[in-house]
Formats: structure tokens, sequence, C-alpha cells
């Protein structure tokens, strides 16, 4: 068992405060990732939990016993830094079993202890080498070793692959992925890196100017967005947002009108805005079709981006707002064409004017948790198969 | 073609390396060199370039006075010295790196400034101080003096030294179970130990050169190298053979010390520089 819970947490300095009233729960085994943009805090709330940073007040909790003021290798936990930290004038092995020499096991064991380590992660050809002489793969890899060998209550990463070079970020990715599998151990993983945090994480907490905006399993964010921030920030490309009035509200849905004549209906509960208010229209990139027939609008296409398997439309529409559309890597679209826009109401969200989401009339069937799959079940709710 | 003005501005700027360093080095090539003439030689107009090498200058030496004792307390006040002004500047520049606050620079600048006040403006307070404390003339008061003198460029030499340790090593030392004396002597030492031996080395040459403290606070018991050449300038007139053949003795140890340490040295000062 080793959970960790936050409880009102504030951080702050001389002029300005950066954490501002934290509360977490991390349950035994989860894998949590904070997002966020730079400077949303989400680095210095993990350095908060390490103890690398203090406290200014609230409660932390790993266990359920108070860490406010533990020092960081009591508290059962390891770091992984983003520039790895590896001790240059030690070997691999002394590097990853220098926290079993301070706390004084004799040296046949703790090199016993390091070489399994290395032997979990193929580092035991390596073990004699200095970090210098190391790729930033293997270095990565002797970090993470390093926080295995304290056998930690809690890992916590704090950006460790953005140093990496593409290729090797996807590779570490998935080692990471399987090794939280092998260990299950609670893991907070910090990064800026949305596909990285929608790839690994049980839970994201997603902050922003150090408050937590949301936090969910990565399709609840993909899907049920809380507000504006949130939807903007997950999913890549970004989600587009389009200014428009409500005409209609009734139990299956509220009608916006678009740019232009058409309207469209988006199935979400009822009383949270009235007709007449303005409010903020949410559609994913790949949730947007080209569609000659039922097109509720049409734009002239600006840039088009061919990835080979998936091509991305930048069209400017009536009233000059820009649209990304995600087609198929064949759509044969030019600059400059003009194109039929499907929008299916189902498909997208709307946020008020303060840019909080107004909640869907149901669930996607991937984010329903048991007694609401229940209740889905009851309404014999048939997911929607047509993305 | 292109070639061509590279290759002359090349050969220029090594010509000129060269003179730079002539002219630096040929002071010290003439004292030599006077030191194994005869006093009349020494003193020749035009000068002599070939003469006769005589020992004659070193003997006297030998004769008049114990270089060994001045020697040794050369090298016990400037290892000494260095060796305090170290144990002072690691715990202070340690501090400064790592957990500076709004005061840091403006301290680090105040200690900087005191290496422009001239020595002699506090000549006669320090002078009182050392004759009260009864340090007048002794190796622990000469220490003494010099440790203060160096402290400021040491702990400003290693506090840069310690700015380019990553952060990151030292909390991963902390995050290992490193208490402070750990993250220091096991982490963050072994690590600046190129900058921090670069500094010793500085000090220990400063130390070395330094005469007016030397020739105002010691006569004979606790003269360094330094109050020894001065020894040779004598009322009765200058011997310039004599005095050539001391200061080569003097500054012989300290040469070949530098000789032998100049490429930790040149690494050291240069290090933030190319890191």
């Amino acid at each position: 068992m080793s959970t960790v819970t936050l409880r009102d947490i504030h951080k702050t300095y001389v002029d300005a405060e950066v954490i501002i009233g934290v509360d977490l729960d991390i349950n035994d085994g989860e894998f949590v990732v904070f997002v966020g943009p730079s400077g949303c805090g989400k680095s210095t709330l993990l350095r908060m939990i390490a103890g690398l940073e203090e406290i200014t007040s609230g409660d932390l909790l790993i266990d359920g016993e108070r860490m406010n003021d533990v020092p960081p290798d009591k508290r059962g936990l390891a770091m992984v830094f983003q520039t790895y930290a590896l001790y240059p004038h030690m070997t691999v092995a002394e590097n990853m079993a220098f926290s079993l020499r301070l706390a004084g096991m004799p040296k046949a064991k703790r090199y016993e202890r390091a070489k399994e380590v290395a032997r979990i992660l193929q580092l035991e050809p390596l073990l004699d080498r200095k970090p210098r002489a190391l790729s930033g793969g293997q270095r990565q890899r002797v970090a993470i070793g390093r926080a295995l060998v304290r056998n930690p209550k809690v890992f916590l990463f704090d950006e460790p692959l953005s140093n990496l070079d593409a290729a090797l970020r996807v590779q570490m990715r998935i080692e990471l992925a399987s090794l939280h599998d092998s260990l299950q151990s609670t893991m907070i993983y910090v990064t800026h890196d949305q596909v990285e945090a929608m790839t690994l994480a049980d839970k994201i907490v997603v902050l922003q100017g150090g408050v937590i905006e949301q936090v969910g399993s990565p399709l609840e964010l993909y899907h049920h967005p809380r507000n504006l921030f949130v939807a903007g920030f997950i999913g890549s490309p970004k989600m587009n947002f389009l200014p428009v009035t409500v005409t209609a509200v009734n139990d299956f849905g509220t009608t916006v009108s678009l740019p232009g004549e058409a309207s469209v209906t988006i199935p979400v509960k009822p009383g949270y805005v009235s007709i007449g208010d303005r409010a903020t229209l949410g559609i994913r990139p790949e949730h947007l079709q080209i569609e000659p027939n039922h097109a509720e609008l049409t734009g002239e296409v600006l840039v088009v981006e061919r990835l080979g398997g998936e091509t991305f439309l930048y069209v400017k529409i009536m009233g000059g707002d820009t649209l990304t559309i995600q087609t198929n890597g064949d759509n044969t679209s030019l600059v400059h064409d003009r194109v039929p826009i499907a929008i299916h109401g189902d498909l997208c969200h709307l946020f008020d004017q303060q840019g909080e989401a107004i909640p869907k009339a149901r669930r996607h069937h991937l984010t329903l948790n048991e007694s609401q799959e229940q209740e889905a079940h009851e309404q014999s709710y048939q997911p929607k198969l047509n993305y | 073609m292109a070639a061509k003005p590279k290759l002359r501005r090349r050969i220029w700027t090594t010509a000129l390396g060269w003179l730079a360093a002539g002219i630096l080095f040929f002071p010290i090539f003439w004292m030599v060199l006077t030191s194994f003439k005869t006093e009349v030689e020494a003193i020749a107009i035009p000068p002599k370039l070939f003469f006769q090498p005589t020992l004659e200058n070193y003997s006297t030496i030998n004769d008049r006075t114990d270089y060994f004792s001045f020697a040794l307390n050369s090298v016990l006040i400037s290892v000494g010295s260095t060796l305090l002004a170290l144990l002072f500047a690691v715990p202070a520049a340690y501090a400064m790196a790592f957990f500076p606050t709004k005061r840091t620079k403006g301290t680090l600048l105040w200690m900087l400034s005191t290496k422009m006040l001239p020595p002699v403006g506090v000549l006669v307070p320090i002078y009182l101080i050392f004759r009260n404390l009864s340090l007048l003339d002794t190796r622990i008061g000469l220490t003494i003096i010099y440790t203060l003198i160096n402290l400021p460029i040491v702990v400003w030499m290693i506090y840069t030294f310690f700015k380019d340790v990553p952060k990151d090593i030292l909390e991963a030392g902390r995050m290992d179970g490193a208490s402070t004396r750990q993250e220091v002597f096991q982490v963050l030492l072994p690590l600046a130990l190129p900058g921090i031996a670069s500094t010793g080395l500085l000090a220990i040459i400063l130390s070395w050169n330094e005469a007016f403290w030397s020739l105002n606070l010691t006569t004979t018991n606790a003269a360094p190298l330094t109050t020894f050449i001065a020894s040779f300038s004598s009322p009765q007139g200058l011997f310039w053979a004599q005095l050539s053949a001391a200061s080569s003795l003097a500054i012989a140890p300290i040469l070949i010390f530098g000789w032998l340490s100049q490429r930790q040295l040149v690494r050291g000062l240069t290090f933030g520089a190319v890191k």
C-alpha cells in the first residue's frame, strides 16, 4: 500500500503564490501524470512531494502519514530527474548503489542489489562505466535504476524523457509503461507533453496557474473536458473553438447557430444556458468531416499538411474563424479549394460564457465507472461508433 | 588563395605572442643570467651576454644565510594559509551557491572590494593588533594574514565552480539520503575538485609571492623567501649579482611548482568559460 494525499497544498515564494490550494488523492499502484503548460506549477508540486521544496501550507500524506517535515530520503520516495542527475564521478554500479552505501549496507550486498536491478534494465554490461561513456537512453536507464534500487513506495518522474530524441522517447515511454505494469507501484510523472500524459497515465492531473483544472482518466479528459483550457490542452491538434449563440434549449440538447445559416444541436443537459446566450462550441479536428451532402459549413483551405497517414486542413470559414480538420491521408483537397464541412452535434462540446463545459447528456461509454455503466445499461445506451 | 591572408595573420599573431612572452620572460632570464656573473660583470655597460659563469654568489649566500629555513617558512605559510582559506571558503561558497539570498551577490562584491583597499592603509592597526597578540614574526601570524588576504578570491573562485555543478545532482544526493556533510564531501567536492585544486594552486602562488606583509610583520623567525630577497638589498649599496642569485633561489621552487601544475591551473581558470 502506498497512497499519496494532498490536502489544500499551497506554495508561496517571496513575491508569488505558485501553488494555490491543491487537493488530490493518488491511489496505490496508480500512474498519475501532472500535465500543464510551463510555469503551471507541476514541477513545484512534484518537488514538494519529494521534499525538495518546502510546503508553505497544507498537508502531504504518504500512506496516511503526514510528511511535510520529513526529510526527502525518509519519505520512501525515489525521483528521476529530467537531466538524469547521475553522479559523474561514480560508475553505473556506484551510482545505483549510492543510496544503499549512505544507508550503511555492506559493499557486497549493495552491489548484488545494483546488479539485480541492472539485469531488469539490461544495464549489466555497463556497470563499470562512468556516466559520460553512456548514451542518453542508457543514462536515463541508470537514473531509473538508481530509483529502483531503493525499492521506493512511490516513484517520482520529473520530465524524464524530454532530453531524449523523438525515437528514443517513444521507446522509453513504452519501457516505462511496462515497468509500471511489472512493478505495480505508485508513480507520479510530470510532463508538458500531452501524448506522454495520455499514453502513460491512469489518471491525469491538468494544472494551470497553480490550480488543478481537472483530474481524470485520459479518455475522460478527452471526451468530457471540464472547461476550455482542458479541452484545448488535451488532444493534438488542438480542439477548434467557435463562438456561437444559443437558439434553442430542450431535454434532448441545446441548439446553437453557426456562422452562416446552419445550426447544430449538441446533446448536453438543459438548464445551463438559455436562448440568446453566447457560448463556445468545441469540436476536435478528428471529428470534423468533409461531407458534400450534409455540410453545415463551407470554407476555403488555407494550408494543407500531408503526414502520409493523415492530412490536416486549415480552413477559413465564414466569419473569419479558422478550423483545423483531420482527414484521411488520401484526401485530395488543395490550397484555395472550397470544402464542405459536416459537424455532428453529438461529437461537439459546448462551453458557457465563463468557459465551463456544459455537461453532456450521456457519458462516453469508455469513461463510465461501474455504477454509471449499470445505469447506462438500464437506459439501453448504444455507443456511437461513427468515428 | 583564400588561405594566404589567414596564414599571414597566423604568422603575425604567433610572432606577437612570442614577443609578448619574451618581454615578460626577459627580466627573469636576465636575473638568472646575472646570478652567475661577478659583481663587476653584473653592472658592466654594455651588458655582457657571454661570460665565464661562476657560482661564487650562491656560495656567498649559502655562507651568509640559511636559505632552507626561509624556504621552509614560505612552504609552511603559503600551504597553511591556502588550506585554511579553503576550509573557510568551501562552506561559505556552498551556502552562497546553493542557498542564495537577496544579499548573496552583494556580499560577494563586498568581499572582493576589500582587495581594492591598499594594504598600507591598514598596516598600522594590523601591526598593533599583531604586537598586542604577540603574533609579530610568527608563522601563525603570517598564515592568518595570508588567509585573510586570499579568502575573497578563494571564496569567489570556488563559488563560481560550485555554480557550475548542476543542482539536480545535489538534489539526487539528498533524495538518496545524503546528509549535508555527505552531500558536500561525497557528491559536491569530487565534482568541483579540478576547480578547487586550481584555486588552491593560485592561492599558494599568491601567498608565496606576497612581500608587503612579510616584510612588515616578520624579521627572522617566520621570514619567508620574500624577506630573504629583501635582506640582500643592503644599505652599503646594491650587490646586483648576489641579489639576483637570492631572487633566483627564491622563485625557483614556485616556478617549478607552477610549471608542473600549469595544465591544472589553466584548466581550472578557464573551467567555467568552456563548459
